[in-house]
Parts: structure tokens; C-alpha cells; sequence
């Protein structure tokens, strides 16, 4: 019975209104606070883990404090993932050993690593989506065990979330919350599981800036609490603002190890990462606009859920320009993205590409016509994930000669045309016929945008086309993204990052619930920020005319 | 019951249990791998139902062993039994890379038996035809009513989501009702449940019939349907690995939305792989008439086309294993029918199935024993 409960104990604690800082297990032998307080949280030395082609962790090693946010840096492939699922307990590593609060651990499973304390948060969140906050939870839990008594565990999970500032209903249905609270949610169920050392994977990569606040203030009350925490991230400022250390990984190896975060500025950081130093001054040439290729015509749509999510929305784009849709997350930038590119259907509107009329013209005939899309969600929309690299980035042009050749689709040709693509957008991966799953997120990335810019597109609609992208990469795709302007084609971007839409935009439309709040030619950061929280009649520019 | 046992304190547990935790890599050695050890499972287990119940396994095996691949003619046999086998599993095969679940390829092997025994018995062509008219002209039919009994299911789903598990079930027992109609209401031979027999025209060369020139095949059944097999196996192999429309169905059916997004028209594919699959059980069903019973009637078939399912599975979806493992099924069919007691063909494969939907668990998790008391709480 006692040990039955023990999974439980450290909630007890929570709930009684304890603060058990050392003690969150009855698991953890002698974690005592007194013996723990020079001794590192965690310490990995030499931790070697191979992929097939690749070295992912090349002798790495890693330390985290007690009380400390630790965050961990690296272009993208780098091995940050990887060594944090190898400190998880999900992979194995070649070489390397792993202490604990000074003890030697070797994790079998993410479950014996969460045992000991210690859990991480990937990207990719893993909640039940039709049951509620509580029931995911408590989902794999040893207690309870018949008896579910939710109303009980409500409390506990309420108090839970008031206590670290996580603020989410416990009676909620998964699929009811937005991202940032879905991500709360996994938090929680850490926070639960009394873990003490928390990992997260790019937490920061899904969210809302004020969510981002909001989530800040729960890891400085983690660590408040004497817990530590490592946080992988590609934003510098973030990084700067939040983390006590920092680890720079660059090809699976450390190029800096634990230095203090106010003792390093962000080009230093920058410079760690990859390698060189980045220079964040985009040469946007002054470019007259060509003919009107996109026209979105008092369109409206709704959203997965059957609500109106885009009322009478207008917007046209040109040739060589491009047009920026700011706005806060959830006010209609998907919907708008989706309508544009037949995948979902508009209730009224029109839609002209090249003043030919395209509405709920299927994908298909829109491709036909140039339009490329970097979709937001790029492992469930944008790639298929068993498939390869090759398939992945022919997956728009397979119908086209040379890769069609009658009826059969000639493999040479589209392996000779991903090596390409491969090299050409810095693909990291072992080969070409790798799995897409393999990669690592910021190559995913390059792969849909190898595929969706190689075609030199007339029209290109790039929603948050550097998610989750390092600085190096960054540059590179704004880059990318500036050339097919200079190219003539016309770009509709969308983004949650107002410095990407200042740094490339021509003209800047803010959407609010899904109608047009105003429009800007002049980079003016407050006017946006009013008409992205409601206020656009305090500022009414003159809408439509761009050019 | 539920309320005693989370009250009362357990005081003793199994030293061991069982930990389950997700794999992320799984080596490439181990999906056949695992495979094999269903079968060698399954064959064990087998084993010790027949010795619990009385049997002599060694001698069992021994003797399916001897009935199935012992000599030249009952080989031939043995191909006999796997030509229907190939043509159901490429049906399944091509569906289940599409993520469709056909489980109605034994309905749609009927009908291609009834499209084929159409073009002999309304007649379409007439009796005094040539083989090479005849022949292809049943070919087409059978191919023609497999591939719209798997439309139906197929269009039901693209158009209106209708779970295409249910429909091609249930499906089969229409397919089968039909059958059972045109052999007793329509084309009864003097009230027996069965056809007239076809004219030589309508029958498959066998091997046996070139004897006079070649000695050897003196007494071999296998039939032209294996070349069709063996025709079909490349074909298919042809369309999902090199064809465009195979990349299509591969696209569909690892990601359908990233599909819908390149622009693959989901509700054609739906149908036509559903067709496809449909066209290739019918082919089975025309095969079997045409080159084994020479008649319609009502048990053509001991189940093909369920036993397609676990060929498919077993051969992983690869068209061009599909043939080997057909082989081995056909084996056991054909022992099936020799060896006493009967049924242990058909146990066996109950059990490979079994093994093998359970093996399908270890590609997919790492199962391990360990300690309780070495475990932390
Ligand atoms: N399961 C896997 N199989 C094969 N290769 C893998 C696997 N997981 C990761 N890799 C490879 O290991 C390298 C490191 O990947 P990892 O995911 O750790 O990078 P990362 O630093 O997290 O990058 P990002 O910032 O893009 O997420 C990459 O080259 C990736 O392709
Ligand atoms: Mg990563």
C-alpha cells in the first residue's frame, strides 16, 4: 500500500500546502537537501549517440544546478533533442554516463527517468484529445486505480496550477484549449508526477508572446521551489532574458559550456551557434510592386469548429511585393491561409489569382496556378512522415516531366533533384532517402521549403515560415524569402513575430477576429499592437490601396 | 469487487511484471525478423494443442510437410492453392497501403467467379468460340465484377464517410447469397447446387495438357492462373513503387492531409484503389473456376480471401512477397485436406494470424521484464 501510493505523495504534500523542496519522492534515495547543495542536478559526461549516418552527441557534457534554468542552444540538427531525450531515458547512449544528484543513473524509459524526478516536454504535445485536463493528468498513473473520484483530483490539479501561476479548468476537454494551454497542461502533469528537473523542447516555438510571459512565470515559481530546468530554445532574447546559464551545442559537440547568461551578449551567442557571425541587416531593395496577383475579396470562412472565423476579409498582394499579416495567434492567419490554397472551403468571397477567379478551387488547380505554401503545421499538413526526404520534396511536382515520365515516376531523376535541393537548402540528414520523421525539426522545415521556393512560385503564401528555425537559419529563409520578392513573386506572410514582419514586409494587414483592423505601410510597432489587441478604430488607415 | 480492491492493502505481488515503454528506433533486421518468429510461434503453439489433445505433432508436421511440397505433384498442387492466395493478398496488399481496410476480398473473389461463369452460361460468347476469345473475355468479366463490388464500398466512403470495414463485410455475404441464387435458381444442373460444367474452351491450359510433349507435366493441375498471379504480383509492384498513382496512394496513405494539401484528389484514389483491390479478388475468383472447378457453385472458396488478409500482413503490404508467403499458405490448405485429424492446417493459420497481430506490438514497443523490488516505487 505504501509504496502503491507513492507516485501520489508528493501531490499530498502540494495539497496539504507544504513546501517539500527536496523531498518530492520517496523514490529518490537520500536527496537530501543538506548533501545535494554543492552537487549538480544532473551531470552528463561524454554522452556519445550515433543515428545511422550521423553523429548526433559527440562526447557531450552537460550540467545543470539545483534552482537554475539552464538553457540549451544549437543551430538546428545540432543534437539539443537528442541529448535531452538521451538524459529522458528515451534513447540509449553509446558512450557516456549520466549522474543524478550525484548518483549514477541509467534510464530505461522516459517512465524510470520520471521515477527518479526528472521529465521532458517535447514539441509535439502528447495529451488525449477528447478527455479532460484532469483525466490526462492522471492518465498512466499507478493511482488511482478503479475509483477514478475526478472531482477530488479536479481540486488537487486546480490547486496544482495555482500554486506554479498555470491557470487552465481542470474539467476543460483537451480539445477545447488553445496550444499554449495545452502545453500547461503537460506541465502539469509533470509538476504531478513531483518531477524536479524539467526539460523542454522549444516550449516557447508554439506560443503567443504574452502566453510566453505567462509560461516564464511559472518556470521562475519551478524554480523558486528549488527545481531546475533546461530550456531549449532558438530565441536569443528569450534565452537572454530568462536562462542563468547556457550550453551551445554545434554538431553534436559543446562550443560553450554553462556560461552565465549576463556575462555573454546575443551575437556572441549567435556566433557560438553557428559558427560565424550573423549579421541581422536584410538588404530589402526599394522595389516597385508589379500587376495584382493575389485578390482576396470580402472572404468569409469558418473554422474547424463550425464558428465564423474570417468576416468579409480583403487583401490583395502583388508582384514583388510582399504583404504581412500581423496579428495574434487564433485570429483567423490559418484560416486565411487555408481558404487562399483550397484547403478549406470559403462561405462567401471571392478569390482571383492573376484575375482569374479561383474560389474553392481545389488544391490541386491552385498549385497549377504557382501557388506555394509553407502551411503552419508541417508534420501533419506539410510532409509525410514514413516517407523520404525524395518523396517529401517532390510531393507537388511528381506529376510534371522530368520526374513524370507517362505513367511512371522516375526515381533517378528525383533523387538527382533532391541531392539538389538537399545541398542547396542545407539539409541535414544522412541521405536523401531518410525518413522524414528522422529529421530534426528545423530540417523538416527546409525540406517544405525546399519543395515550396524551388518551384519559384508566383505567388507564396509562408505562414511562420521560420518556426522553430536557429538565428543562422533564420537569415537564410528571410533571405529566401526577399529573393522571390526580387524574383516578381508575390508573398503573403504570416507570422507571429513582428520583427520578421518588419524586417520583410512592404505592407503590413493586421487581422483581428478574422476581419481587417487596419493597415500599415510605415513600421509603427504600437499603432500594430493597438489594432492586433481590438483597437482599430483608434487607427484607421486607409485600407486597400497598397501600392 | 472494484471498491475491496483499492481498500484493502495488496500485500503480494509477482516479483516480476511486465515494462512496456514505446520504441522510437526500430532496427531495420527486426520487422522480418519478428515475422518469422510469429510463424515458428505459431507452429510451437500448434504443436502443443495437438500433443495436449493427443496428437503427434512431429508426425503432423512431417506429414503436412510431405502433402504439401513432398514431390513434384503435389507441389504443383501446392501452387494450385496459391494462385487464388497471390491474387487476394495483392488485393489487400493494394488497399492496405492506402490505409482502406478491405476485408471484403472474399465477396469480390465471387463475383469475379460469377462475372467469369456470365460470359459462359448466359452466354455472352457463344460455345463453339475459341479458347483465345473466350479466355479473355472471362478474364475482363471477372476483373469487371470484383472491381464493382469494391467500388461500392469504396465510393460510399470517399463520398460519404461510411466506414468501408463495415460495408465490405457485409458485402461479402451479399456477394455470396448471389452466387448461391444463380447456382440453385439459374444455372442448377438437374437441381444440384452447381453448374454445368464449362466447355474446354473456358478452361485454363494446365501443365498436364502439354504431357504429350513435355513428359514431365504428366499429371500437373497448375494453370495458367499462376501466370496471371505471377503478372498481377509485378504489375502491382509496378504501380505503387514506380507509378505515379502509387505515389499517390502511398502519399494518401501515410499522411491523407498532407496528400490533400499536394493536391491528390483523395476521393478518385478512394475509389479506384478500392477497384483495383476489388478487380484483383475477382480476378482470383475467375482464375478458380476457370482453371480448377470448371463450374460455378457454391464452395469455390474455403475463405481466400480472409486468408488474404494475413498473407498481405505477413508479406507487409510488398507485392512481390506476397507470392512466397502465398506458397506456404497453400501448403497448408492443401495439407489441410490430407491430413487427420483435419483442421490443423486451419489451426495453425488461426494461430499465425493470432502471433502475428501480437508480433505487430514488439515493432512497435519494447516489452521487458523487470524486477519489482529492484524497480523504484
Ligand atoms: N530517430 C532518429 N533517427 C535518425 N536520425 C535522427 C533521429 N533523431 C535525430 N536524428 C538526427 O540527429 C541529428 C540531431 O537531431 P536533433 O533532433 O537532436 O537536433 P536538434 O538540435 O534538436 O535540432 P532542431 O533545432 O532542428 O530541433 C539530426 O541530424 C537528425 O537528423
Ligand atoms: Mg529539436
Amino acid at each position: 500500500m505504501c509504496w502503491a501510493w507513492a507516485g501520489g505523495l508528493p501531490l499530498a504534500q502540494a495539497w496539504m500546502g507544504k513546501l517539500m523542496v527536496e523531498h518530492p519522492n520517496a523514490a529518490i534515495p537520500a536527496v537530501d537537501a543538506n548533501l545535494a547543495v554543492n552537487q549538480n542536478a544532473v551531470e552528463m559526461r561524454g554522452i556519445v549517440k550515433r543515428f545511422p549516418g550521423v553523429l548526433a552527441n559527440d562526447h557531450v557534457d552537460f550540467d545543470l544546478r539545483p534552482g537554475e534554468i539552464h538553457a540549451l542552444l544549437g543551430e538546428n540538427g545540432a543534437g539539443k533533442s537528442t541529448l535531452m531525450s538521451v538524459l529522458a531515458g528515451l534513447y540509449k547512449p553509446e558512450a557516456g554516463s549520466i549522474l543524478l544528484h550525484g548518483q549514477p543513473v541509467a534510464f530505461n524509459s522516459p517512465r524510470d527517468a520520471i521515477a527518479h524526478g526528472l521529465g521532458m516536454i517535447h514539441q509535439h504535445f502528447t495529451l488525449v484529445q477528447s478527455q479532460s485536463v484532469t483525466e490526462n493528468v492522471l492518465l498512466g498513473l499507478a493511482t488511482p486505480r478503479f475509483w477514478l473520484r475526478l472531482p477530488e483530483h479536479d481540486r488537487r490539479v486546480a490547486d496544482l496550477g495555482q500554486r506554479f501561476g498555470l491557470s487552465v479548468a481542470p474539467q476543460a476537454k483537451i480539445w477545447q484549449l488553445s496550444v499554449g494551454e495545452q502545453q500547461r497542461v503537460e506541465i502539469l502533469k509533470m509538476l504531478y508526477r513531483g518531477v524536479q528537473i524539467l526539460v523542454m523542447d522549444e516550449p516557447t516555438a508554439v506560443l503567443a508572446p504574452h502566453e510566453i510571459e505567462g509560461l516564464f512565470a511559472t518556470l521562475r515559481s519551478m524554480v523558486a521551489e528549488g527545481k531546475s530546468i533546461v530550456f531549449i530554445s532558438h530565441k536569443l532574447n528569450e534565452v537572454m532574458a530568462i536562462a542563468d546559464r547556457v550550453t551551445v551545442l554545434r554538431q553534436g559537440r559543446v562550443t560553450a559550456a554553462g556560461v552565465r547568461a549576463n556575462e555573454t551578449t546575443i551575437p556572441e551567442l549567435a556566433r557560438l551557434m553557428v559558427g560565424r557571425t550573423v549579421l541581422f541587416d536584410l538588404q530589402k531593395r526599394p522595389q516597385a510592386p508589379g500587376e495584382v496577383v493575389l485578390t482576396v475579396d470580402q472572404v468569409c470562412a469558418e473554422n474547424n469548429k463550425g464558428r465564423p472565423a474570417l468576416r468579409n476579409f480583403s487583401v490583395t498582394v502583388r508582384a514583388g511585393e510582399i504583404v504581412g499579416v500581423a496579428g495574434v495567434a487564433g485570429n483567423g492567419q490559418a484560416e486565411l491561409a487555408e481558404v487562399i490554397t483550397g484547403l478549406r472551403r470559403c462561405t462567401s468571397g471571392r478569390l482571383l489569382v492573376h484575375g482569374l477567379e479561383v474560389t474553392n478551387s481545389p488544391p490541386r488547380a491552385l498549385i497549377e496556378q504557382g501557388v506555394a505554401h509553407v502551411p503552419e503545421d508541417r508534420t501533419h499538413v506539410g510532409s509525410a512522415p514514413n516517407l523520404t526526404i525524395t518523396d517529401n520534396v517532390i510531393m507537388k511536382q511528381y506529376r510534371h516531366a522530368p520526374l513524370a515520365q507517362g505513367w511512371s515516376l522516375n526515381y533517378t531523376t528525383a533523387q538527382a533533384a533532391a541531392e539538389t535541393l538537399k545541398t542547396e537548402y542545407q539539409i541535414l540528414a544522412p541521405s536523401v532517402k531518410t525518413p522524414a520523421r528522422f529529421l530534426s525539426g528545423g530540417n523538416l522545415q527546409r525540406v517544405i521549403l525546399a519543395r515550396e521556393l524551388s518551384v519559384r512560385p508566383q505567388l507564396l503564401i509562408a505562414v511562420q515560415p521560420t518556426r522553430g528555425l536557429d538565428v543562422g537559419a533564420i537569415e537564410g529563409v528571410q533571405r529566401l524569402l526577399l529573393a522571390q520578392r526580387e524574383a516578381g513573386a508575390a508573398v503573403l506572410l504570416i507570422s507571429e513575430e513582428l520583427e520578421e514582419i518588419f524586417a520583410l514586409s512592404d505592407r503590413i494587414v493586421v487581422i483581428y477576429e478574422g476581419e481587417v483592423a487596419g493597415e500599415v505601410t510605415e513600421h509603427d510597432p504600437e499603432a500594430i499592437g493597438l489594432m492586433m489587441t481590438g483597437g482599430k478604430r483608434a487607427y484607421a488607415a486607409p485600407a486597400g490601396e497598397g501600392g | 469487487m472494484a471498491t475491496t480492491a483499492t481498500a484493502v492493502p495488496r500485500r503480494w505481488r509477482l516479483p516480476y511484471r511486465l515494462q512496456v515503454d514505446r520504441r522510437l528506433e526500430a532496427p531495420r533486421w527486426l520487422s522480418p525478423l519478428v515475422s518469422l518468429g510469429a510463424i515458428l510461434v505459431a507452429l510451437l503453439l500448434g504443436a502443443v494443442i495437438l500433443e495436449i489433445v493427443g496428437g503427434d505433432a512431429v508426425a503432423a508436421y512431417a506429414h503436412i510437410g510431405r502433402a504439401a511440397f513432398g514431390n513434384l505433384g503435389v507441389f504443383s498442387d501446392t501452387l494450385v492453392k496459391a494462385t487464388p492466395l497471390i491474387l487476394v493478398g495483392l488485393a489487400c496488399a493494394v488497399a492496405f497501403q492506402m490505409k482502406l481496410w478491405n476485408i471484403g476480398a472474399e465477396g469480390q473473389f465471387f463475383m469475379g467467379a460469377l462475372g467469369a461463369s456470365v460470359v459462359v452460361l448466359a452466354p455472352i460468347v457463344p460455345i463453339e468460340a475459341p479458347r483465345w476469345v473466350t479466355i479473355p473475355a472471362m478474364l475482363v468479366a471477372g476483373m469487371a465484377f470484383g472491381a464493382l463490388w469494391g467500388a461500392i464500398p469504396g465510393l460510399l466512403k470517399a463520398t460519404l464517410r461510411v466506414n468501408e470495414v463495415i460495408t465490405t463485410l457485409m458485402l461479402n455475404y451479399v456477394a455470396i447469397s448471389l452466387v448461391n441464387f444463380f447456382v440453385f435458381a439459374v444455372w442448377s444442373e438437374g437441381g444440384f447446387q452447381m453448374s454445368p460444367t464449362f466447355q474446354r474452351a473456358a478452361w485454363l491450359p494446365r501443365l498436364a495438357d502439354y504431357a504429350s510433349q513435355v513428359p514431365l507435366f504428366r499429371g500437373l493441375t497448375t494453370h495458367l492462373g499462376l501466370a496471371f498471379a505471377l503478372v498481377a504480383a509485378g504489375v502491382v509492384w509496378y504501380i505503387l513503387y514506380r507509378s505515379l498513382w502509387g505515389f499517390e496512394i502511398r502519399l494518401v496513405g501515410d499522411n491523407p492531409r498532407a496528400a490533400h494539401y499536394a493536391g491528390v484528389n483523395i476521393v478518385r484514389n478512394t475509389v479506384l484503389v478500392m477497384m483495383l483491390s476489388g478487380a484483383l479478388a475477382g480476378l482470383a475468383g475467375m482464375s478458380e473456376i476457370s482453371g480448377v472447378v470448371h463450374r460455378l457453385q457454391t464452395s469455390i472458396s474455403p475463405g481466400y480471401g480472409f486468408t488474404g488478409i494475413i498473407i498481405a500482413w505477413l508479406a507487409k503490404l510488398n507485392p512481390l512477397v506476397v507470392a512466397p508467403v502465398s506458397v506456404l499458405f497453400g501448403g497448408l490448405i492443401l495439407a489441410g485436406r490430407e491430413i487427420q485429424p483435419a483442421g490443423v492446417p486451419r489451426l495453425i493459420q488461426g494461430i499465425i494470424l493470432f502471433t502475428l497481430i501480437a508480433s505487430e506490438v514488439l515493432l512497435r514497443y519494447r516489452v521487458r521484464l523487470v524486477r519489482v523490488d529492484a524497480e523504484p516505487a
